[in-house]
């Protein structure tokens, strides 16, 4: 049988992907450019028997994500610029009480209102130093239509199969920006569902880590009464202030991101042309596009030139990077922002090779010409 | 009529953070022995919270408990509500929590008239930060941050609630220890937001720098400014002057949130 196809916006995309993701709760508030994601849910999760509410503020839509996914539900929010500000507060929450949960942050410019209907990445760094305290961040970043549909479906695997926030960052551009999108069968794409307690009431403790570096998480109202908190807390979930607990638990929800094996899990990038690359582009969401045409036409000037993609952007391809920062003579990182991911990229490279950064704030695509002349100053 | 409070409350996590004469526990019995006559099931009832002394009391009870972030407790409670509307979803907080920091919240969830009961323990300050004024310290008022009076117009919280769209708004204090539970109890009854404000008192952060010389001073005057709404009636604006009007004071029939969710959802599959 011919796969759906459709002609779709990535904001619509992203709502497709959610509910193909089994998402049954939505909380937003309205915010270019990312208001379409909110339109299309408001239409479809009723029709499931899923619920969508407008709430009276960014923070409250961060607020009713986490209390709906509490009781179980997969819940997910969408906002921009301003609105990934105020919600920041609560994204720590849900890292601390470890609630999954879906943040869709489609970037424009800032700071402040900035220019709402323009594109921007200057959220990047935000995403992983943005609320206050210690933590661990999930990021995705895609950068075509249908990834966005697939890296949605993703960012709920991983929120409910590492218990936490996982943000998905995709700048206006491809927010907005049309494409032919093939709808996947369901069972083709994978879908999990937040691990069940394996023991009884009596015995189950909400951060029990005898289960590993993430605790099975009982729904509200499932018989299992337990207590949720944003303080500091031990495993019985109950706050407090014992220097063992309170370190204890704050090293486990890194380790649970960062770790090895979950890193070989959650990491995910595209390389295009690397093998004998002399210099390599770091590009993601829409620049990464401008940057495979770049090397598409530097490669018909026999510059040697490759792209690296991140899909998954936090934790960051540290090892992979690293490699090929030994490789090459540069690492030219494109941007819609005035220099955030090349910060990260020259801390993993510890200067092998020297890493230039090309800034672009002015609302318009990054041009692949700009790249290219980027490209040529690596020495 | 003696209750068994320890079925409700949760082994070991006692004592609790209130001072001694803080109306907090008073108010916290007075909502178990609502939930006692209510007949809610445990495993069935979520009790949310915000930041504050008063925000305290979900570790202290067994049920479904959500601590939040500070003003944040009405909007969590809301999602809480919409996943699982058969679930009694019982939001307690303080005046600084509530009408402060969480206003926005506070009124939307009354224009929803979504079915929660929130307990607001208005002890007219912020106690746990050590007595900064909150938006229901008296004007004039002694406070960490107003030490030459409080210059601030304040909120009355129960006619917040009525204009914003709560269906049902009650009122009483620490005082009346038997009112409390009534007034909790008609709340959960009642279908549609209901605000139960409990006009408390802290000694430690208030009482203190106002001049009442013991917690008893405190619980006089919550005595002697009480007036109940029919006795009120007959009452004229000089003698109501300085005082609170207690007991149900509003009480209202409207469409329940979570029930006109339910129709959307109906239409959307085609009913």
């Amino acid at each position: 049988m011919a796969k759906k196809v459709a002609l779709m916006q990535g904001n619509e995309a992203c709502a497709h992907g959610a509910v193909y993701a089994g998402a049954n709760f939505f909380g937003g508030y309205p915010i270019t450019p990312s208001t379409e994601v909110a339109e299309v849910l408001s239409n479809e999760l009723p029709k499931t028997g899923g619920k969508f509410i407008q709430m009276e503020d960014e923070i409250g839509a961060m607020a009713s994500v986490i209390g709906a996914s509490l009781c179980g539900a997969k819940a997910l929010t969408a906002t921009s610029g301003p609105g990934v500000s105020l919600k920041q507060e609560l994204i720590g929450y849900a890292c601390i009480a470890e609630v999954p949960c879906v943040i869709i942050n489609v970037m424009r410019g800032g700071p402040s209102t900035g220019m709402p209907t323009g594109p921007g990445q200057s959220d990047v760094q935000q995403a992983k130093w943005g609320t206050h305290g210690d933590h661990a961040t999930i990021a995705l970043v895609p950068a075509s239509c249908q990834e966005i549909f697939s890296e949605t479906v993703r960012a709920f695997n991983l929120a409910e199969k590492y218990r936490m926030p996982v943000q998905v960052l995709y700048d206006e551009i491809v927010g907005h920006m049309r494409e032919r999108i093939e709808f996947p069968e369901p069972g083709e794409l994978e879908v999990i569902d937040r691990a069940k307690p394996s023991v009884g009431p009596e015995k189950y403790k909400p951060y029990d880590t005898s289960f590993g570096d993430v605790p099975p998480l009982a729904a509200f109202g499932s018989g299992y009464r337990f207590h949720v908190t944003g303080l500091n807390k031990a495993q019985d979930g109950f706050p407090t202030t014992k220097a063992e607990y309170v370190d204890a638990e704050e090293r486990r929800q890194v380790r649970k991101v960062e770790g090895e094996v979950a890193r070989a899990d959650i990491e995910k990038y595209e390389e295009y042309l690397t093998d004998d690359a002399e210099v390599l582009i770091f590009a993601y969401g829409s620049t990464s596009r401008s940057a495979r045409y770049a090397v598409n036409e530097l490669r018909k000037e026999g510059i040697k030139v490759g792209l690296f993609r991140p899909i998954t952007l936090w934790p960051f391809p540290e090892k992979r990077i690293a490699a090929l920062g030994k490789k090459v003579k540069g690492i030219v990182v494109p941007e819609l922002n005035l220099g955030q991911m090349n910060l990260e990229v020259e801390r993993v490279v510890q200067g092998s090779c020297p890493v230039l950064h090309l800034g672009r704030v002015d609302g318009d695509p990054m041009n692949p010409g700009q790249i290219m002349d980027k490209v040529k100053e690596v020495k | 009529m003696a209750y068994d409070y320890d079925k409700y409350l949760r082994p070991g996590k006692l004592p609790h953070i209130w001072c001694p004469g803080c109306g907090h526990g008073i108010v916290m019995k007075g909502l178990i022995r609502a939930i006692d006559t209510c007949g809610l099931e445990k495993d069935n009832t979520a009790i949310v919270s915000g930041i504050g002394c008063a925000s305290r009391l979900p570790g202290y009870v067994d049920f479904n408990t959500l601590h939040t972030a500070h003003g944040r407790a009405a909007a969590f409670a809301t999602g809480v509500k919409m996943a699982r509307p058969d679930m009694n979803v019982i939001v307690v907080g303080g005046d600084g929590d509530g009408t402060a920091i969480g206003g926005n919240h506070f009124i939307h969830a009354c224009r929803r008239n979504i079915n929660l009961t929130y307990v607001i323990m208005n002890n007219m300050i912020y106690g746990m930060t050590g007595g900064q004024f909150s938006p229901c310290t008296p004007t004039g008022a002694k406070a960490s941050t107003t030490p030459y009076g409080n210059p601030d117009p304040t909120f009355d919280i129960s006619k917040l609630a009525i204009g914003a769209g709560a269906t049902f708004v009650a009122r009483t204090t620490a005082f009346h220890a038997t009112q409390i539970d009534k007034l909790i109890a008609e709340g959960i009854k009642h279908k549609g937001m209901a605000i139960i404000e409990v006009l408390d008192d802290c000694p430690t952060t208030y009482g203190r720098r106002n001049k009442f010389r013991s917690v008893v001073d405190m619980m006089k005057r919550l005595k002697e400014i009480a007036v109940p709404v029919a006795a009120a009636a007959k009452m004229t604006a000089e003698q109501l002057e300085g005082k609170i009007l207690t007991g149900v004071l509003y009480k209202e029939d409207k469409p329940e949130y979570c029930e006109q969710y339910a129709q959307v959802i109906a239409k959307a599959q085609g009913a």
